[in-house]
């Protein structure tokens, strides 16, 4: 065992402290290339982290930096800033620590370049920029350890990937850097350990004591949930009870919407005043701050949050997380939990409130798996090639690089361990030459080789690319405010302004505001008594419930009874298994039934929501083509239900594997998710400016150009490296066609067609669920041609335009 | 079948083509505004961006799909024909030789635009701009044109719901045209610019599987 350093131990001993087993393990383990720890949050984690860097630097002799720490948030930056302060300050030690992070001054930055502190807090975009520096090498020469924090969030997305490409190039400059990674508790560590370690060195992951079982329970109300809908206005006197009897309660809600609809209800029932708050991604930094300040001064009973609050600094106070609507995720909602109560060795109180009939059922799997401590989480597939392309171009903007060196350097990397030299090549041509089939830039290239080594053709290039520096998706925002001030609101997207009409009213920030107009990109409101808002229709992120919890749901459904469900489900339930039968992990059921005049049918795939969105346009496609009218669908996580003018007599060639894949490659091309999925990869890859000036002014024209880039791919160069990649991305995500072909495994065309002559109970809830899809195509052109004329009706235009005589001339098309 | 929208301007009979070109049937005369041929090239040697470098092609795909079908005698290209001289100039070798199978037989004139204001290496008569009968073809609509046929502005418009179009905007002095081109962003007709052009009762005719109209005043 490695001991304290005396000045250290007289600090714990001050304090009354003692150090944790698994700080003294990180401190014992200091030496190891690569060291990843599991621990709870309130397990003075970051101390553990942060400690053999202290311990190193206490007597002064190191020079430059010595240290860098990541996390996924600016804010957590600057806090780790603060608390790291105190030790430093109150041992006397002569360490200097910095942040560097968007918010930081050009000054600062520059100066940050020069003269390093010894300890440099950032993100993985800042480092990226970093890196892309010609005096990046300077910069890290010295570097002995980096930090990542909050590791499992990292690891679930691009930007974790960019880190760690980014990590490779530090572990070049710096061949002694140590890793330390710094987790939550996931399902799978040594998946998050392959990605942190230098392959192919190893990487040890050591457990803190998790802790005591989180004390959990759904939430007791008088009144049954909903049918369907996802607001939980039924569960707000209760919410209120809970939040009276605790300190300070956190409430989550899985998209920004939802956040803002509960917080606006809750204040009209707010009678005693309670002080609560509104948090989540969409409103102005400024309000955020706001409310961050006033709920660590602990003014706050409540906050009403989105996952802007999943990860952070640590409120103290906090000693209840309800969750409402289900959690659709075992892993985060634990992660959740662990937002109360961070002190260690104490329970987390949490309570989960269903927003609906079916979400009882997953609210109640989700309990028993985070009582069996059964994680869930997808394997990561390979690393994604528009990070490296995006990796690829960062390198050539700090200098003249070797395509064999950078290969290397590309393979240490756990998500790149396995990429071929083809494939890095075809990114190197990419970046190069854009790749196409037809050979046009040789000219205009943007990468050139001169004496075997890879630069920037134009040096002035590096500017517009560390522009574009970055793997999150941007979505087109526009600012909101009030008329005649500066002071921003938030922010909402941009077809949902589109969609308004001056006089409509919209909830943002917990105000109900009327619209009044757009001015240069920003929409302009003004306050609005009224008591019922249209409501906004934010984005925000919809979860996909995983694919454990489908299954563990799907277990439910067969059990012999439902006493472990409320009575009301539990009845529900039952009659279905009365009036059809529960759908099952191995076979498809498919029920079909007449409704308002129409044929319904309803495919219970449990898929979760993207893919089932998925398999609903690929069906309704297939139907289109089997003269089956298809009108519309719904999709929800387990089911997609579809109405048209004729009925489905045999599911069993709708569902025909080779149909679906068949689709997924051809039809699928055409339609939006896919080519949404496109502009998110080719602004990563460098193929579309996030920053060109002419998409600023309005997002919408990004959009479309993006889009007709795209469809000239398809025609001219089907298998240009976008597309792969493309169609790599489309496995996951929005389009999420994996999940699809884990349902076509797990079923293996077993389909089971219950017809009924009305609605089934399980179905019933689909029917009220919001969401509903046109067909588009046909439809849409028609509907087009039709509002087109009905205006030119309606204006008297049509009447009085001087016209031609009768024998029009046409086009035949 | 789905077709075209005619309309008159200045006594002319003129029909605007589901693809966003003009024809004018007495002269079997078609017109077409802002092809911005070579755009990848020049966004590339100007702006480090590699885009698919098939617009051309796509472009000249249509066009000449048109030309096929209705055997023009004239055709006028309405201005930024090619993104810049120097684009023009670049043209891949195989596109030329397309253009130039299209030319023959036909009386094909480039008038100048903003992007393009000079003689370039291709055949075809070039132009300021055109008068012809009573109209006159010019590539940015002038404040008091009458019988004013021009482009520029690339002018798209939604009805409110189902997407957005290019769009002729179409009053009783002028015609403004949508790009042609393939990679063309658009100007909303709600632009000031646009809306100070265009009449009280001005029509948009949305391009699409047909030609479909609407009142301007709608559209903004």
């Amino acid at each position: 065992m490695r001991p304290l350093p005396p000045v250290f131990a007289d600090w714990f001993a001050s304090r009354g402290w003692s150090i944790h087993p698994h700080q003294q393990d990180m401190l014992d383990r200091a030496e190891a290339p690569a060291l990843l720890l599991i621990a709870p949050t309130g397990g003075g984690k970051t101390l553990a982290g942060f400690l053999p860097t202290l311990a190193e630097l206490a007597d002064g002799t190191h020079t430059g930096l010595h240290t860098l720490y990541v996390s996924p948030l600016k804010a957590l930056a600057a806090d780790i800033k603060r608390n790291l302060r105190t030790p430093v300050e109150d041992m006397d030690l002569p360490i200097r620590i910095e942040d560097r992070t968007g918010d930081t001054t050009a000054t600062q930055k520059k100066r940050q370049r020069a003269d390093p502190p010894h300890i440099l807090l950032t993100t993985p975009e800042s480092l990226a920029l970093l890196t892309s520096y010609e005096d990046a090498p300077r910069m890290f020469k010295g570097l002995q350890r980096i930090i990542v924090d909050e590791i499992h969030a990292l690891a679930e997305s691009k930007r974790g990937d960019q880190l760690m490409l980014a990590l490779g190039r530090l572990q070049k400059l710096a061949p002694g850097l140590r890793r330390v990674g710094l987790s939550a508790t996931v399902e799978n560590p040594q998946a998050i350990a392959d990605q942190l370690r230098c392959h192919p060195a190893p990487c040890e992951i050591l457990h803190a004591d998790p802790g005591p079982d989180p004390d959990i329970a759904m939430l007791q109300t008088e009144e049954a949930p909903p049918w369907a809908g996802g607001g939980a206005a039924y569960a707000i006197p209760a919410v209120l009870e809970q939040v009276r009897q605790h300190n300070t309660t956190l409430i989550f809600h899985n998209t920004r919407a939802q956040a803002e609809i509960f917080f606006h209800n809750l204040w009209l029932a707010n009678t005693d005043d309670l002080p609560i708050g509104i948090h989540h991604g969409s409103l102005a930094r400024e309000q955020r701050e706001r409310v961050e300040a006033a709920m660590v001064r602990g003014d706050l009973k409540a906050i009403v949050c989105t996952g802007s609050l999943d990860l952070g600094i640590d409120w103290g106070d906090v000693d209840l997380v309800i969750q409402i609507g289900a959690p659709k995720n075992v892993k985060r909602l634990v992660q959740r939990i662990g937002r109360a109560n961070h002190r260690y060795n104490a329970p987390s109180k949490a309570l989960l409130v269903p927003a609906n009939r079916f979400e009882v059922v997953e609210c109640v799997a989700a309990l028993e798996a985070v009582k069996a401590h059964d994680l869930d989480g997808d394997p990561k597939g390979p690393g994604p090639r528009d990070v490296l392309c995006q990796h690829i171009l960062i390198t050539a903007c700090a200098g003249p690089f070797d395509a064999d060196d950078l290969y290397t350097e590309v393979t240490t990397v756990g998500a790149f361990a396995a990429l071929t030299r083809v494939q890095f090549d075809d990114c190197l041509t990419f970046c190069a030459t854009g790749g196409y089939a037809l050979r046009a830039y040789d000219k205009w290239k943007r990468l050139k080789q001169t004496d075997g080594l890879w630069h920037l053709r134009d040096p002035r290039a590096s500017r517009n690319i560390r522009m574009n520096i970055g793997t999150i998706q941007d979505t087109d925002l526009v600012k909101v405010r009030y008329k005649g001030s500066y002071r921003p609101l938030g922010e909402i997207e941009e077809g949902f302004a589109a969609t308004l009409t001056p006089g409509d009213t919209f909830l943002i920030g917990g105000k109900i505001v009327r619209y009044d107009g757009l001015r240069e990109m920003t929409v302009e409101v003004t306050r609005d008594a009224a008591k019922k808002p249209k409501i906004a229709t934010f984005m925000g992120t919809k979860f996909a419930t995983s694919t454990q919890l489908s299954a563990r749901i799907l277990r439910m459904f067969q059990q012999t009874d439902y006493t472990n469900l409320p009575p009301h489900t539990a009845q529900w339930l039952d009659l279905q298994r009365g009036v059809s039968r529960m759908p099952q992990a191995g076979r498809i059921l498919v029920e079909s039934f007449p409704h308002d005049g129409r044929p319904h049918t309803v495919f219970y795939g449990f898929a979760g929501r993207n893919a089932m969105q998925t398999l609903g346009l690929l069906l309704t496609q297939r139907m289109e083509d089997l003269n089956l009218a298809p009108l519309g669908f719904v999709s929800t996580d387990y089911a997609t239900m579809i109405w048209g003018l004729e009925p489905v007599t045999d599911p069993e060639p709708l569902l025909d594997p080779a149909h679906l894949r068949q689709g997924f490659e051809t039809w699928l091309d055409g339609n939006a998710v896919m080519k949404k999925t496109f502009r998110y990869s080719a602004t990563i890859a460098g193929l579309i400016e996030r920053n060109l000036p002419q998409s600023r002014k309005t997002g919408r024209q990004a959009t479309f150009s993006s889009d007709i880039l795209y469809d000239t791919l398809v025609k001219y160069d089907p298998d240009h490296l976008m597309l792969q990649i493309t169609r790599e991305e489309a496995l996951r995500g929005l389009v999420d066609f994996g999940r699809i072909e884990e349902m076509l495994t797990r079923t293996k065309g077993r389909v089971d067609h219950v017809t009924r002559d009305r609605v089934t109970p399980l179905a019933a809830p689909l029917l009220l669920e919001a969401g509903r899809v046109t067909i588009a195509g046909e439809g849409r052109e028609r509907m087009l041609e039709e509002e087109t004329a009905r205006l030119m009706e309606a204006s008297g235009l049509n009447q009085i335009e001087v016209k031609p005589s009768k024998p029009q001339w046409r086009v035949g098309w | 079948m789905n077709g075209g929208y005619s309309f008159t301007l200045s006594d002319r009979t003129l029909t605007a083509l589901p693809s966003g070109a003009l024809w004018w049937d007495a002269h079997r005369l078609l017109c077409v505004s802002d092809l911005h041929l070579c755009k990848s090239e020049r966004l590339a040697r100007r702006r480090g961006l590699m885009l698919p470098p098939y617009e051309t092609r796509e472009t000249l795909d249509r066009l000449g799909a048109l030309i096929d079908r209705l055997d023009p005698a004239q055709v006028i290209c309405l201005g930024d024909s090619f993104d810049d001289l120097d684009a023009a100039a670049a043209m891949d070798e195989a596109d030329t030789s397309r253009l130039c199978l299209m030319q023959a037989g036909r009386d094909w004139i480039w008038i100048e635009g903003n992007h393009d204001p000079g003689p370039m290496d291709v055949g075809g008569r070039h132009l300021n701009e055109l008068r012809q009968d009573s109209l006159i073809f010019r590539h940015i609509a002038t404040p008091h044109g009458s019988g004013e046929i021009s482009g520029h502005y690339h002018p798209k418009c939604s009805p409110g719901r189902g997407g957005t179009r290019p769009a002729f905007l179409i009053d009783c002095a002028r015609v403004i045209m949508p790009a042609f081109g393939a990679f063309t962003g658009g100007l909303r007709a709600t632009h000031p610019n646009l809306k100070a052009l265009m009449g009280p009762n001005a029509t948009a005719v949305l391009t699409g599987r047909r030609a479909m109209p609407m009142p301007f005043a709608a559209a903004c």
